[in-house]
């Protein structure tokens, strides 16, 4: 099996008809992708890439019972794109738009509590099960069915990340983008705890940055949770302090955050760590191997 | 986005909470009228910068009368003032305030910030106002009360008055300080602030509460519905190849090195410069040129690395992604053709059509190395630069 989504679950996508949403519906179908429809409001009842086109997310889950959403909506209509894909009961809520207001994603992040969704994101690159489903916009043709189970907050990161283990033959079981946003939906250890029951899942990588502290709480939880081989990876460790290194999440402050603790923390949890950002690959086969 | 004290302080007596009584100068003469305007005795001129640390970096000058203004002012106005959170260089003083001293009987500390692991708003309180309050977080942490805003429920008068009371405030200054926080909180939700700091609020002779300090950062994603607050933003703060990169919608940040990067995504860059640190150099630069990474945007890139003349040699990783690699080489040749490219570049890309994208940049004219893998580029990288 795989985490999360694989060849059966039915996607749709929330800003169908727009430019990325139209774009990335299209390589997600040419990828093989279970996809069931958009939504458009106002467009409704039309056909895009020869799907139907729905108001409401409810109207689409209502016709296709979809049960998982990408997201492209503009950053000033994400939080209603969010809350709408869950109370229309989607279970997989993968939002790469950028740019959201923090302020929005804690009302969202509150709101959340009283779904059984999930979200992955915002500002992430989604999620993908090789050869099964496609979420987002990573390219497609970098993945092959596998054993290795990623989690990134970086979005060209995880592709490093999945051609190196590509690479060296071990192939990936699902891939989890959960964003650069310092308020974001799944988390490092949602993922670990999914990838540690999952019988496809034989190793993890854990790909982490700057700025705040999940990375030290998932060497904790790995510590004592986690049976599976993991390498962690975090980036910027030449970062300078108070600079905001592109993504909002990755800022050191207050000395806090850095990539030194970061792989300290995950080093005396006894997580295996890739200084070069080149040993992911080679660090996980190795592991497996011994 | 900052905003500077001045702008600040008017945002704050919008909301009805108190500030000293100051205006915000541009020239010596101004500084001089408006002391007399505002009135009393002694005066505080500030220099009005993106940073902290002002008292310590003499930005912030007390004056017994005109004479002083008027020479705190000159030597101010037109400087840059180097504090303990500016580069070498420091920030250009364009503005000062101009504020009637206050007298002081207690200084405090309130703050308030978007706290990720809660995900909530939280506001922190410690009677060890004036300081730096990182230090007292790391060296007493019992010295810093919070407490937690639920989103739903929002800031409640119980919350107000756990802090006041754990600030030791007494009688009717309890109730001016939860007045306070709760126009703080106003102030918050209205204008999409991510973290806020009055340091120190003070207790005056008078028992009145004053917010002699006041530092406000606005959510960047939030900007496009904060008009009038976006307007205020002052470039002469930034660093200019900054400022112009962002012009470009490119992510960039200056560093101390010579080897220029240029990166496809946040995360790349950072590990990019990483690697190179890694290898024996030093990264002159963080440069993410996003997602759609077409000719003019790398064209563009290329002054912006090039304009510092520390640049030894330039590193770009792109992981082509979607992007295909060949169109991709085409657009790094068309740029350097551009630019002229006066150092040697190595090139590392990766995704589909690779091997079209290295031919093409091996045969182009230009000094373009290309390489294999990241650690690959990294070592040619460093090579080259030495």
């Amino acid at each position: 099996m795989s985490i999360l989504v694989d060849k059966n679950t039915k996607v749709i996508c929330q800003g169908f008809t727009g430019k990325q949403g139209t774009f990335h519906s299209e390589q997600s179908i040419v990828y093989g992708t279970n996809m069931v429809g958009g939504v458009t409001p106002g467009k409704g009842g039309q056909r895009h890439l020869d799907l139907p086109v729905f108001n409401t997310v409810h109207d689409a889950v209502r016709e296709t019972a979809a049960d998982a959403t990408m997201i492209y909506v503009p950053a000033p209509f994400a939080m209603d794109a969010i809350l709408e894909a869950a109370d229309a009961g989607i279970k997989v809520i993968a939002c790469i738009t950028e740019g959201i207001p923090v302020a929005d994603m804690i009302k969202v992040k509150a709101a959340l509590k009283q779904y059984d969704a999930r979200l992955i994101g915002p500002n992430c690159p989604g999620l993908i099960t090789p050869d099964a489903c496609k979420i987002g916009i990573m390219p497609g043709s970098i993945h092959e069915p596998g054993k290795i189970g990623i989690v990134s907050r970086s979005g060209t990161l995880t592709y490093e990340a999945v051609h190196q283990t590509t690479a060296a033959g071990l192939g990936q079981s699902t891939c989890v983008g959960i964003g650069g946003d310092p308020i974001h939906g799944m988390d490092f250890i949602d993922c670990l705890e999914l990838f540690e029951v999952d019988d496809q899942t034989a190793g993890m990588v854990m790909v982490g940055e700057i700025g705040g502290t999940d990375e030290e709480a998932a060497a904790e939880f790995i510590q004592s949770n986690v049976s599976k081989p993991v390498v962690a990876y975090i980036a910027g460790v030449t970062a300078p302090p108070g600079k905001r290194m592109g993504h909002a999440g990755a800022i050191i402050s207050g000395g806090k955050g850095t990539a030194e603790e970061k792989f300290s923390a995950l080093e005396k949890a006894g997580v295996a760590t890739a200084h070069s950002p080149a040993d992911i690959g080679a660090r996980m086969h190795d592991l497996l191997n011994d | 986005m900052n905003l500077h004290e001045y702008q600040s302080k008017k945002l704050f007596a919008d909301y009805g909470i108190a500030v000293p009584n100051g205006r915000a100068a541009r020239s010596v003469e101004e500084s001089v009228s408006l002391a007399k305007e505002i009135g009393g005795s002694r005066w505080v001129v500030k220099a009005q910068v993106y940073a902290g640390g002002r008292g310590k970096g003499g930005g912030v000058k007390l004056c017994e009368d005109v004479d002083q203004i008027k020479h705190a002012s000159d030597a101010l106005l037109g400087s840059h003032l180097v504090t303990p959170q500016t580069d070498d260089k420091g920030l250009p003083v364009n503005v000062l305030l101009i504020e009637q001293a206050s007298d002081i009987q207690r200084e405090l500390y309130l703050g308030a910030l978007v706290d990720r692991n809660s995900e909530c708003l939280v506001f922190m309180a410690s009677t060890e106002g004036g300081m730096n309050i990182e230090e007292v977080a790391a060296t007493q942490p019992e010295k810093i009360l919070k407490v937690t805003v639920n989103p739903a429920a929002g800031l409640q008068a119980y919350q107000c008055r756990q802090l006041a009371f754990g600030l030791q405030l007494q009688g009717q200054q309890i109730r001016t300080f939860t007045s306070m926080m709760m126009s703080l909180y106003r102030l918050i939700l209205d204008k999409d602030v991510s973290l806020i700091e009055i340091n120190p609020l003070i207790v005056t002779g008078t028992d009145e509460l004053l917010a002699l300090d006041a530092k406000i950062n606005l959510d960047d994603n939030a900007l496009y519905r904060q008009n009038d607050l976006a307007d205020l933003h002052d470039e002469s703060q930034e660093d200019a190849k900054e400022l112009q990169a962002s012009k470009h919608d490119l992510n960039y940040i200056t560093l101390d090195g010579s080897i220029g990067c240029m990166v496809n995504g946040a995360g790349l860059a950072m590990a990019t410069m990483d690697l190179i640190k890694l290898h024996g150099g030093e990264p002159a630069n963080f440069l993410d040129v996003g997602g759609g990474v077409t000719a003019d945007r790398v064209a563009e890139a290329f002054k912006i690395i090039l304009s510092d003349k520390n640049v030894k040699a330039i590193l770009v990783n792109i992981f082509g992604g979607i992007v295909r690699c060949d169109l991709i080489a085409e657009g790094i040749i068309a740029a350097v053709s551009e630019v002229g490219a006066s150092v040697p570049v190595v090139v590392r890309l990766q995704g589909t059509n690779v091997e079209q994208g290295r031919t093409l940049l091996e045969n182009s004219e230009f000094d373009i190395v290309s390489a294999a893998d990241l650690a690959d580029a990294a070592k040619k990288v460093v090579a080259a630069s030495q």
